[in-house]
C-alpha cells in the first residue's frame, strides 16, 4: 500500500469477444497520487508485463477522469466502481482489475453497456416537451421538489447497480435500479408526468420491477449515492396503484 | 437536393445535440457520430453554471449589459453581432432548458435562481447544484433519445470522425470515419456536415479536459483546407488539481469563501505546513494585488502563480504547485458552503481540504480559437458547419465563467437549420468517385501506422508534446520560446514517423486510434505556437512581456491560419473584428468599467 515502492497490476485480458482471457502482472514504479487510470496510461506508454514480456496496451473506457461520465466503471479487487476515483494508496496490492462480469466484453476492460440505453428508451426517460421554440418560462418548482430531483438526476449511466444486482442477469431480463430510478425522476416532473402510464406500463413487462428482490447492493454500490431503494419502493408504489386500478377499469 | 435532408453531426455533447433537436424537428435525418456514448461527452463536466440575463434579481440586468460584460471580458477580439444574437437568445435557451426538464436551483417562490460569476456585477448564473453541464447535457440526450426511438436519429457511438469527403468542387459530401471496436473506415454521404467536437486540452498533456478532447477533428479539417482562428488564444485556469492523468478543476468560489493562495518564502521548504510559521509563507496575490487580493481574475491569477513558481522558484518542495488554504475557515462554514467541491479534492487526493491546505496550479482549461465560422456556424468549406468549443465565434481573447454552455447551444441551434437550410438548396455533385478515394486514403494512413516498424512510442510523444506546450505556450509566452516550441513540434513531427504501435491487432485497437488523434495534434500545435508567435501584444488570455499591452492598432484583428501542404505547415491571414456595435476601450481589473 502507501510508501512500497511499487504497484503490482494483475490485469485480466481479452482480445475480443469470442476469445478466452488471461491475466497479465504489471509493475509500475509508485508515486503519490496514482489511480488506477493513471497506472492504465502509463502502461501504454510502456507495454511489458511484469516478466519483461511485450504486450498491448490495455484497452478501457474512460473519459473524464472525475467521477461524473460515467465511462471507467470496472470491478477493483473484486468491487464495481470507477477507476479514475480508485486511488492506489487506498488498494490492497496486487490490485486486481476485471471487466464488468454481466456485461458482453469488448476488450480486456472495455465492455458493451448499451442495454441501458436501450432501457432507457423503453421507459421513455425524457420530457415530451412540444418543441424547441419559445413557449417562455417553465412551470414553477419548489426548492423542495428540486432538492428532491436533483440526487436522482446525477444517475450517469455507469451500470454499478446492474452489475452488483443479483437478478440482473439473463434468465430475468431484469432492467435494473437505474432505470427505475429515472422513471421516479421522470414522473415527478410536472411535464413528465404525462407519460407516467406508459412508464409504469413498461416496469410491468419481463425484466420489469417485479424482478428486484431486495437485495440492496444497489444503493450501497452507487458512486453517486442516489436513494436507488427508496427510488424502487416509491416507484413499486406507483407500478401497484396502476395495476389496482387497471383492473377495475377492466 | 434532397427532399428530407440528411445532416451528419460529430460530436455529442451542448452544440452538437443542439444541432441534432432542430434538424430532427425540421424534419431533416441526423447520423450522429461521438467517440463515446453521448452523454459521456465532455460537456457533462462543467460545473459552474449557465449565463442569461433574465433579470430575476431586480438588479436592472439586460441582454445588452451581457453583452457588453461578455465583449469585454474577451478584450473585444470576438466579432460583435453573433455575440450580441447570442446574449440576446440565452435567456429563451434557459427557459427550454428548464422545461426539459433541467433541476436548476430555485428560489423560494420556484423560479430559476442566479448566482454572481467571473466578469460581471450581475446575478445572472443558474445553476443545477455543482453539476450544471451534466445536468443541461443530460437533458439534450434525453430529448435526442426521444428522437432516436422515433427515427429520426442514427447514433454512431464507438465511431471516430477521420475527415470530411470533399467533391471535386471542394464541396463536402459527407464524411469517412472509423468504428473504433472493428477498426473498420467507412464513408458516410451527407448534405452537410457539423462539427461540434469540443476543445484541445490533449495538445497540452495534462488539462481539465476529457480524454477525447484533442482537436483531432478540427485539425483534420484544417488540414483539408478549414481556416483554423484564433488558435493562440487558450484559456488557463488558475486553481486545478495537479494529476498524473488530469487537472481537476477546484472552483473559484473556494476563494469566494475565503480561501488563501500561498508559498512558503524559502526556495524548496521540505517542512509541513503547519511548521511554517506565518512569518515565513507569502501570500503573493494578496500582496501584489491589495484590492482584489485572492479573487482577482482568472487570467491575472494565473499569470501570478506561474511567475512565482518558474521565475522565483518558490513552487512547495520545488514543484509546479502552491497552497490554496481553507484550513482557517470554520469548519462548519466550509460544509455549509463549499461541500461539493471539497468532496472532489478528498475523492482524488485523499486529503481533507478542512485539516490540509489543497495543493493547486493552473490548468489549461478553455479553447477560445477555432474553426473559423461566419455568422451563420459555416466555415469556409461549402457544406462544413461548426458549434460550439470547437469553433472560433463567441469568446474573444478570453471567455467569461458560465458563458461556455449557453455559447455551445446557442452554436449548435443557429448551426443545425443554416446546414438544412443549405442542404435544400444544394445541388448534386458532378461525380461520385470521392467517397472511395477519401475511404482509401484513410485505410491507407491506417495501414501504415499498423506496419510501422521503429521505436517511438505514440503515449511517450504525447507527453512531450503536452509538457513542451504547457511550458511554453501557455501563461507567459515569449517569442524565442515560441519559434523553439515550432522547431520542436517539427522534431516530434519527424519522430512521429519512427512511430510504433505496440498492438497491431484489428479489434479496439487503442494505439492506432491515439496515434491518429497524435498525429494531428501535432499538426494543430503548430498553428497555436505560430500564432502565438506572430501576435506581438498583450490581449485577454494571450500574454507577452516583451509585447505587455493591448495594440488595436495593429492587433485588433481575427487569426486565421491556412494549412499549406505543400510546406506541410500554417499559413497566416488576418481579418478585421466586427466592432459595430460596442467601441474598444481598456479592460482594466482594478476599475469599475
Amino acid at each position: 500500500m502507501a510508501n512500497s515502492k511499487t504497484v503490482v497490476f494483475k490485469i485480466k485480458r481479452q482480445a475480443t469477444p469470442g476469445t478466452k482471457s488471461h491475466w497479465e502482472e504489471f509493475e509500475l514504479p509508485w508515486h503519490s497520487g496514482m489511480n488506477v487510470i493513471s497506472s492504465l496510461m502509463e502502461i501504454a506508454a510502456n507495454p511489458v508485463t511484469r516478466e519483461g514480456k511485450a504486450t498491448t496496451p490495455i484497452t478501457y473506457d474512460s473519459n473524464c477522469l472525475e467521477e461524473v461520465c460515467g465511462s471507467c466503471a470496472m470491478l477493483i479487487n473484486g468491487r464495481a466502481r470507477m477507476a479514475c476515483s480508485a486511488l492506489v494508496d487506498k488498494l490492497e496490492q496486487p490490485i486486481r482489475l476485471e471487466p464488468f462480469s454481466k456485461f458482453p466484453v469488448v476488450r480486456d476492460l472495455a465492455v458493451d453497456r448499451n442495454v441501458l440505453f436501450e432501457n432507457l428508451k423503453a421507459v421513455k426517460a425524457w420530457v415530451p416537451i412540444d418543441g424547441s421554440y419559445d413557449l417562455g418560462s417553465g412551470p414553477r418548482v419548489t426548492m423542495q421538489e428540486q432538492e428532491a430531483a436533483y440526487p436522482l438526476s446525477r444517475c450517469i449511466s455507469c451500470c454499478c447497480c446492474m452489475e452488483v444486482c443479483p437478478q440482473f442477469n439473463e434468465d430475468t431480463g431484469f432492467v435494473g435500479a437505474a432505470t427505475i430510478s429515472q422513471v421516479r425522476l421522470f414522473n415527478a416532473h410536472p411535464t413528465g408526468a404525462a407519460l407516467k402510464r406508459e412508464r409504469l406500463a413498461a416496469l410491468m413487462e419481463d425484466g420489469g420491477i417485479q424482478e428486484c428482490g431486495y437485495a440492496q447492493n444497489c444503493v450501497e454500490v452507487c458512486p453517486k449515492d442516489i436513494p436507488l431503494t427508496r427510488s424502487i419502493a416509491e416507484v413499486g408504489g406507483q407500478v401497484m396503484k396502476q395495476a389496482i386500478s387497471d383492473l377495475f377499469k377492466k | 437536393m434532397a427532399s428530407q435532408p440528411k445532416i451528419i453531426v460529430i460530436g455529442g455533447g451542448l452544440a452538437g445535440l443542439s444541432a441534432v433537436i432542430k434538424i430532427a424537428e425540421m424534419g431533416g435525418k441526423v447520423d450522429l457520430f461521438s467517440i463515446v456514448p453521448v452523454k459521456r461527452s465532455h460537456s457533462v463536466c462543467a460545473q459552474g453554471g449557465i449565463n442569461a440575463a433574465k433579470n430575476l434579481k431586480g438588479e436592472g440586468d439586460s441582454t445588452f449589459q451581457h453583452f457588453d460584460d461578455t465583449v469585454y471580458g474577451g478584450d473585444f477580439l470576438a466579432n460583435q453581432p453573433p455575440v450580441k444574437a447570442m446574449c440576446d437568445a440565452a435567456p429563451g435557451i434557459i427557459d427550454l432548458l428548464d422545461r426539459m426538464g433541467v433541476p436548476f436551483n430555485r428560489t423560494p417562490e420556484g423560479l430559476l435562481d442566479f448566482r454572481r460569476f467571473g466578469g460581471t456585477l450581475y446575478n445572472r448564473t443558474a445553476f443545477a447544484g455543482a453539476t450544471t453541464g451534466q445536468q443541461l447535457l443530460y437533458a439534450l440526450d434525453e430529448q435526442v433519445r426521444r428522437y432516436e426511438s422515433e427515427g429520426k436519429v442514427t447514433k454512431f457511438e464507438h465511431w471516430e470522425f477521420l475527415s470530411a469527403v470533399l467533391d471535386s468542387n471542394r464541396i463536402c459530401r459527407g464524411v469517412c470515419a472509423m468504428d473504433l471496436r472493428s477498426m473498420e473506415v467507412r464513408t458516410f454521404p451527407a448534405d452537410a456536415i457539423i462539427l461540434a467536437t469540443g476543445g484541445n486540452g490533449a495538445i497540452f498533456g495534462r488539462s481539465t479536459n476529457s480524454v477525447v478532447c484533442t482537436g483531432s477533428a478540427q485539425s483534420a479539417l484544417y488540414q483539408q483546407g478549414c481556416y483554423y482562428a484564433n488558435g493562440e488564444f487558450i484559456q488557463v485556469h488558475p486553481t486545478c488539481i495537479p494529476g498524473e492523468d488530469k487537472l481537476r478543476l477546484m472552483s473559484e468560489s473556494a476563494r469566494g469563501e475565503g480561501g488563501r493562495v500561498w508559498v512558503p518564502k524559502m526556495p524548496g521548504d521540505k517542512r509541513d505546513f503547519k511548521s511554517i510559521p506565518q512569518g515565513e509563507r507569502w501570500y503573493f496575490l494578496e500582496e501584489w494585488y491589495p484590492k482584489y487580493g485572492n479573487l482577482v481574475p482568472r487570467d491575472i491569477a494565473t499569470r501570478a502563480i506561474h511567475k512565482v513558481v518558474y521565475e522565483y522558484n518558490l513552487g512547495i518542495d520545488g514543484k509546479p504547485m502552491v497552497y490554496l488554504d481553507l484550513t482557517h475557515i470554520d469548519r462548519k462554514i466550509l460544509d455549509r458552503k463549499l461541500e461539493g467541491i471539497l468532496e472532489i479534492y478528498e475523492k482524488f487526493v485523499g486529503d481533507d481540504p478542512r485539516d490540509v491546505p489543497m495543493k493547486i496550479f493552473p490548468g489549461m482549461h478553455y479553447t477560445m480559437g477555432g474553426m473559423w465560422v461566419d455568422f451563420t456556424q459555416a466555415t469556409n468549406i461549402p457544406g462544413i458547419y461548426a458549434a460550439g468549443e470547437c469553433e472560433y465565434q463567441y469568446h474573444g481573447a478570453n471567455r467569461l465563467g458560465a458563458n461556455s454552455l449557453v455559447s455551445c447551444i446557442f452554436g449548435g441551434f443557429v448551426a443545425g437549420p443554416m446546414a438544412v437550410n443549405y442542404a435544400r438548396n444544394l445541388k448534386a455533385a458532378p461525380s461520385n468517385g470521392h467517397f472511395d478515394a477519401e475511404r482509401k486514403h484513410q485505410q491507407e494512413n491506417n495501414a501504415t501506422l499498423m506496419k510501422a516498424e521503429g521505436n517511438e512510442n505514440p503515449f511517450k510523444l504525447w507527453r512531450e508534446l503536452g509538457d513542451l506546450m504547457t511550458k511554453n505556450c501557455t501563461v507567459i509566452r515569449y517569442n524565442k520560446n515560441l519559434q523553439e516550441t515550432d522547431a520542436e513540434l517539427c522534431k516530434l513531427l519527424e519522430r512521429f514517423r519512427n512511430i510504433n504501435l505496440s498492438d497491431r491487432t484489428q479489434w479496439a485497437n487503442t494505439s492506432v486510434v491515439f496515434a491518429r488523434q497524435l498525429y494531428n495534434m501535432l499538426q494543430l500545435a503548430r498553428v497555436i505556437a505560430q500564432g502565438a508567435s506572430l501576435r506581438d501584444e498583450s490581449r485577454g488570455a494571450h500574454y507577452k512581456p516583451d509585447f505587455p499591452e493591448r495594440d488595436d492598432k495593429n492587433w485588433l484583428k481575427t487569426t486565421k491560419a491556412t494549412f499549406a501542404p505543400d510546406a506541410d505547415e500554417p499559413k497566416f491571414e488576418f481579418e478585421p473584428v466586427d466592432i459595430s456595435l460596442i467601441t474598444p476601450r481598456p479592460r482594466r481589473y482594478d476599475a469599475v468599467k
